[in-house]
Parts: structure tokens; C-alpha cells; sequence
């Protein structure tokens, strides 16, 4: 960064901190953060108010990803090694019931009509659909090898499935529950994330180092993301985890081993910043207002959380081993 | 201010001298015992029963700090070294190692910091340093050159002699501090919060206090202005390095365990750490205490250990030789 780019961006962000900083503090802000500790086969529940860890909750063996209910009063978490995903009712934090989700689940998605669980079965390559009503499998569709990252879009017509090996995008049409379509990315897909109107789709590639940003309508990738960071190694520079903003102004990456989060002008795609957090950064989620983004950082086993408007890091909190998952509550 | 200066002929600018010589029978005198009777100097009988009033202890301070702050204005040269060098280290030595050091979250911070964010209070501090030596540096200068034979004319104690000087030089190079914080928010990924600022004034005086006082302290034990150099090298150098301005202190324990202790034993270690700690709004208790009684000490023993007879006068060392 140029010392006048720099000025320039310290200058017009003093500026706007005093007014932006109280507006924000007065947010939304008495949300609680569940992290799946994949290590320590537990939940931590952290305060946004306090930024503290508040609880920690035992679940199955290698909890990863986790999701809430529609309405916000269960938690889904895959807990790969006990093959299932379990229900935690978050009223008494108990685990309520188990879901047949196929072996080793790792990523899923709830379909927006919150009955429809779409749970990637990594050794199986396969994505199992399964209704969280009747605890029944309803259909398990063939995709390519390790299948890992999940995504709906936000008129619940696609689900899409990002297949390791394959390098692929697969694209199932909800209403039939088949593969329709498949789109090839850079090599090792692992997330997939629509924008707020369902006409974009960012796909990160792990290997690859790079995010295909793909038009939902032709399914081609009209533009592709590339990273550098100033004093880290390129093949360091591994996306995971995607985070895109309401207001369509910013997208974020977490880029693994490169320790950063990589902040993106979502309407130019130019890589405004990186932010640095823990080791190992792998997925990221906001809170209701979207006032902060909160991430996971594996190995140094904390969750950074940055204030969305001044694009800072302002704590890392220690939770479990190996944080992997967030759902934020409300 | 400069009115007030020029009735009680305190000052006399770009010329040196603090206090007009008022007596000069007795340049190598104790200024305790034969005091000028110079009224218009303090303002109060200064006769065999002297004392002076607080105007002229105000007088004094303000004398003593114009003059360093002339000599700073005039040295030009001076202030710019002292902001390019922390500068380099900033924006030369620290990106090297820009990521390298974000593993570990230490106190103050919350979070994961680059590197150049962890070096800047020891930047900072470093300012200090070098002025606090080169404070004592002129005070040999002073000798040598018969400035300071005027300046203990004063019939003030010497004690608040020495203190206004310190004090002056704190001021002056606190200056230089801000300009640098200035240059480092602009130039690199350092911001702490604005209120940090102001938290940080205090921390930085105390420690330039500190840094002048064992600069005093040094300055009472040489005897010629070329063996000062010798003493920068090991005073400067082992101090800023020997401390966790550069690297903390959990990383330097990693190297070795007595690495670790001597940078506990160095005051420095805690200036920088008090300073560190308050530019995030935080007091470290420890650093405080640790930082405030070696200033105690090493004021102490500067005003102990001044030898009035061989500051006045350069010619009676000379011929000691």
C-alpha cells in the first residue's frame, strides 16, 4: 500500500470513526455466537456484548459445520465422526435428536423452506437430503470425489455442491433433487456463496488460490479473484471460508495459512485490504446487523472478530481446539 | 512568555546561557555559599539568607526550557536524524518481518498485531533515548565550553537546576515523539485508539525523565566530550536491545532464559512497556513502579554525584589529567 493510499484511507476513516463508531456500538448487539470445536468435540457460546466465551457444550465426536434452525431455536451440527447430525435445542442446550446424514458429514445447508437438510458426505461422494421433521432421508444424489462445501440460493432453487477432487460446482435443481449442471473451478473447491439477490454464486479454491465468481443464470464464471499478501508466501494463500455483506459492498475471504482475511470490494472486485487474525483461518460468519464478522482460526484455536465498518481486527478470543464452524443467535 | 523573559534577564536567546553571571569573582564557586545579590534576577532578598521565591524557580524552568528549545529550533539537522532514524527501523526493518510475529496475542493487545505495530512504542521510546544521551551529551558540551559555569550561577539549588533540564528535554523531545506517531500512523498499519494519544503523554514524559536522568547520571562520570561516544555505544545500543522494544519478551526467553532476565532487569524493558501499555489506555502498575523509582534513583544519584567544581570549570579537569 502507497504511503499517499494509505493516508488517504487512514485520513477519510478518522474522519468517519467518531460519528460510524457510535451508530455501531448502539447496534444490534446482544447476539451469541455458537463455534464447533473440532478438536475438542464441544460447542463455545460467546457473548458479541462481552466478547467472552460464556459456555461450552459437549457434542458428538469432530463437530465441523453447524446452522440454525428458521427460526432460530435449534442448532444442526455435523458431527463427522459420529456419521450423524445432531439437534441441539437451544432453549436447554441439550441435544434433542440425531439426524441419519450419511457417513462423515461435514458441510450442510437448510433449505429456506427449514425442513430440507443438504448434507455433503465426504467419502461417499455424495449429498444427502434429509428432512428434520420426519428425520427421514429423502433422496442422495451422486456427485463427484469428496464433496465439501454446500450453499442454497436464496429463492431455495439451487443448492450447490463443491467437490474436492473433481475441482467441480455442481448444481441441483431443489425441486427434483438431481444434478443438473456442473461448473469447473480452479483446483480444490471448498466454499461456495450466493450474494443477496441469488445472481452471483463465489467459489473458493483451496489449492488454486483463487474465488470464481460465477453468474447464476449461465453458470459461467465471470470473473476470478486472485491474492497477494505483502510477506507471505503464495502457496500460504489458501481461500476457504466466503462472507458477502447485505449491502453488496463487501465480500470477505479467509485465506487459511495466510493467517488474513482478505476484504473485496464486491461490486469492482479489488482486493481492498487484509485483515490480519489467528492461524489458520477458515470460515466466517456476521452478526444479525452486520456490524462485525466473526472468524474461525484453527490452529491458534480463537475467533477473531473485526468491526465491519472500520475494517479492523479488534479481539481474538480463545475458545476450543480447532474452531471450524459459526452460527450466530440473535 | 517572552516578555517575562526578557524583564528578568533569565534567557538571552541563541547565546546560551540560562541565568545572567551575576557574580563572576567566583566562577568556581559553590553558588550556595556566595550568592550573586542580583535582585532583579529572582525578584526576592538574595542576600546571605536567600530564598527564592516560586516566580523564580517558574523563571528558571522557563529559562532553562527556552534554551533547549532554541538549541532545538537551531539544530534542525537534529530533530530530522532523530525522526529518521525510527522512521528506517519502522518502515525498513519491521516490514521484513511484517508477518512474521503474529502468533501470539500479549497484552496490551487483543488481538493478532504486525510487527511494525509491536515496534513502534519501542520506537517511540527510542526517540527518548537518544535524546535523553544526547541531553547529557551537551551537558558535557556545556562544561567544556563554559555554559554551564553560567548556568550555576543561579542562586537557586542545583538540584532544581538539574531538574528544570531534565524536564526541558522531556518537553522538547516529546516534539519529536508525536512526529513520529504522526509519520507512523500515516506510513504503516499502525493505528491504537486515538484516546491512546493523549493516555500515552504522561508514559512518555516519565520515561523521557527517565532516560535524561541516567543520561545526567552518565554525564557526572565523563570527564571529556570524546569519551562520550564509547558510552553510547554501551549505553544506547545495550539498551534498546537488551529490552522488549524489539522483540517480546516471551520471544526472547524462546533464545535464552538469561537473555529474558537481563531484558527484566533493564529499565528500559518497562519505559517501553509502560509506554506500549498506555497507548492502548491501559496502565501497567508494574512498569509504572518500575519505571518511576529508577527515575527516583538515577535523578538522585545525578544530583548526588554532580561535582559543581568540575562542571564550572573546564581548565581544572584538564589540568587533572
Amino acid at each position: 500500500m502507497s504511503l499517499k493510499h494509505a493516508a488517504r484511507h487512514r485520513l477519510a476513516s478518522c474522519l468517519t470513526l467518531g460519528l460510524l463508531s457510535l451508530g455501531y456500538q448502539s447496534g444490534a448487539q446482544a447476539d451469541v455466537v455458537y463455534v464447533s470445536n473440532e478438536k475438542d468435540d464441544t460447542l463455545s457460546l460467546i457473548d458479541l456484548d462481552s466478547l467472552e466465551v460464556i459456555n461450552t457444550f459437549d457434542v458428538g465426536q469432530r463437530p465441523r459445520g453447524i446452522t440454525l434452525s428458521g427460526d432460530g431455536s435449534k442448532l444442526y451440527i455435523c458431527a463427522s465422526d459420529s456419521d450423524t447430525v445432531q439437534v441441539m435445542d437451544l432453549a436447554t442446550h441439550r441435544i434433542i435428536a440425531s439426524l441419519p446424514s450419511g457417513e462423515d458429514p461435514e458441510q450442510f445447508v437448510l433449505h429456506p423452506n427449514d425442513q430440507l437438510l443438504y448434507v455433503a458426505n465426504e467419502d461417499d461422494a455424495l449429498v444427502t437430503v434429509v428432512d428434520v421433521n420426519s428425520h427421514e432421508v429423502v433422496a442422495q444424489i451422486d456427485v463427484g470425489v469428496e464433496p465439501e462445501g454446500m450453499a442454497v440460493s436464496p429463492d431455495g432453487k439451487w443448492v450447490i455442491n463443491t467437490s474436492e477432487t473433481t475441482n467441480m460446482l455442481h448444481w441441483i435443481d431443489t425441486a427434483t433433487n438431481e444434478l443438473v449442471d456442473n461448473t469447473l473451478v480452479d483446483q480444490r473447491p471448498r466454499y461456495v456463496e450466493f450474494n443477496q439477490d441469488g445472481s452471483l454464486l463465489w467459489a473458493s479454491s483451496e489449492i488454486g488460490g483463487t474465488v470464481a465468481v460465477v453468474d447464476v443464470s449461465t453458470r459461467q464464471i465471470v470473473h476470478r479473484l486472485n491474492f497477494e499478501i505483502r510477506g507471505v508466501h503464495r502457496d500460504k494463500i489458501q481461500p476457504v471460508g466466503i462472507k458477502l455483506s447485505k449491502d453488496g459492498r463487501y465480500g470477505f475471504v479467509a485465506l487459511g495459512p495466510a493467517n488474513h482475511i482478505a476484504v473485496v470490494d464486491a461490486k469492482t472486485y479489488e482486493v481492498l485490504d487484509y485483515l490480519l487474525v489467528g492461524r489458520r483461518v477458515w470460515h466466517l460468519a456476521f452478526n444479525s446487523d452486520e456490524s462485525r464478522l466473526l472468524s474461525t482460526n484453527g490452529i491458534s484455536g480463537d475467533v477473531s472478530v473485526i468491526d465491519v465498518d472500520k475494517l479492523k481486527v479488534i479481539k481474538s478470543i480463545k475458545v476450543g481446539r480447532y474452531p471450524w464452524g459459526l452460527a450466530v443467535k440473535p | 512568555m517572552n516578555t517575562r523573559i526578557s524583564a528578568a534577564p533569565a534567557a538571552v536567546p541563541g547565546t546560551g546561557p540560562v541565568t545572567e553571571p551575576a557574580s563572576r569573582e567566583h566562577p568556581n564557586g559553590d553558588h550556595r555559599q556566595d550568592q550573586p545579590s542580583d535582585s532583579r534576577l529572582v525578584g526576592t532578598d538574595v542576600g546571605t539568607g536567600f530564598t527564592a521565591g516560586l516566580p523564580a524557580y517558574g523563571h528558571c524552568f522557563v529559562g532553562i526550557l527556552m534554551r533547549e528549545y532554541l538549541r532545538f529550533v537551531q539544530q534542525r539537522s537534529r530533530f530530522l536524524s532523530s525522526l529518521v532514524r525510527p522512521l528506517l527501523w519502522l518502515v525498513v526493518f519491521a516490514s521484513g518481518f511484517r508477518a512474521a510475529l503474529g502468533v501470539a496475542i500479549i497484552p496490551p493487545y487483543e488481538t493478532y498485531i504486525t510487527y511494525e505495530t509491536y515496534i513502534a512504542p519501542g520506537l517511540c521510546c527510542m526517540i527518548l533515548l537518544f535524546n535523553g544521551m544526547q541531553s547529557s551529551l551537551s551537558m558535557v558540551y556545556d562544561r567544556e565550553m563554559g555554559s554551564m559555569r553560567v548556568l550555576l550561577m543561579s542562586p537557586l539549588p542545583r538540584s532544581w537546576l538539574l531538574l528544570c533540564k531534565l524536564m526541558a528535554i522531556g518537553l522538547i523531545s516529546l516534539t519529536q515523539v508525536y512526529a513520529f506517531l504522526a509519520l507512523a500512523w500515516l506510513s504503516v498499519d499502525f493505528d491504537p485508539p486515538l484516546l491512546g494519544y493523549i493516555t500515552a503523554l504522561p508514559a512518555l514524559f516519565l520515561t523521557a525523565l527517565l532516560l535524561g536522568a541516567i543520561g545526567l547520571f552518565l554525564s557526572t562520570h565523563i570527564r571529556q566530550l570524546e569519551n562520550f561516544a564509547g558510552v553510547m555505544n554501551f549505553v544506547i545500543f545495550p539498551m534498546f536491545f537488551i529490552s522488549s522494544a524489539l522483540y517480546p519478551l516471551w520471544k526472547m526467553r524462546e533464545a535464552s532464559e538469561w537473555l529474558y532476565w537481563l531484558c527484566l532487569a533493564n529499565p528500559f524493558t518497562h519505559a517501553v512497556e509502560l509506554v506500549r501499555h498506555a497507548l492502548y489506555g491501559q496502565l501497567n502498575l508494574l512498569a509504572l513502579a518500575i519505571t518511576a523509582g529508577a527515575t527516583l534513583v538515577f535523578a538522585l544519584l545525578a544530583i548526588l554525584g554532580f561535582n559543581p567544581e568540575r562542571a564550572a570549570g573546564g581548565g581544572k579537569v584538564k589540568g587533572e589529567r
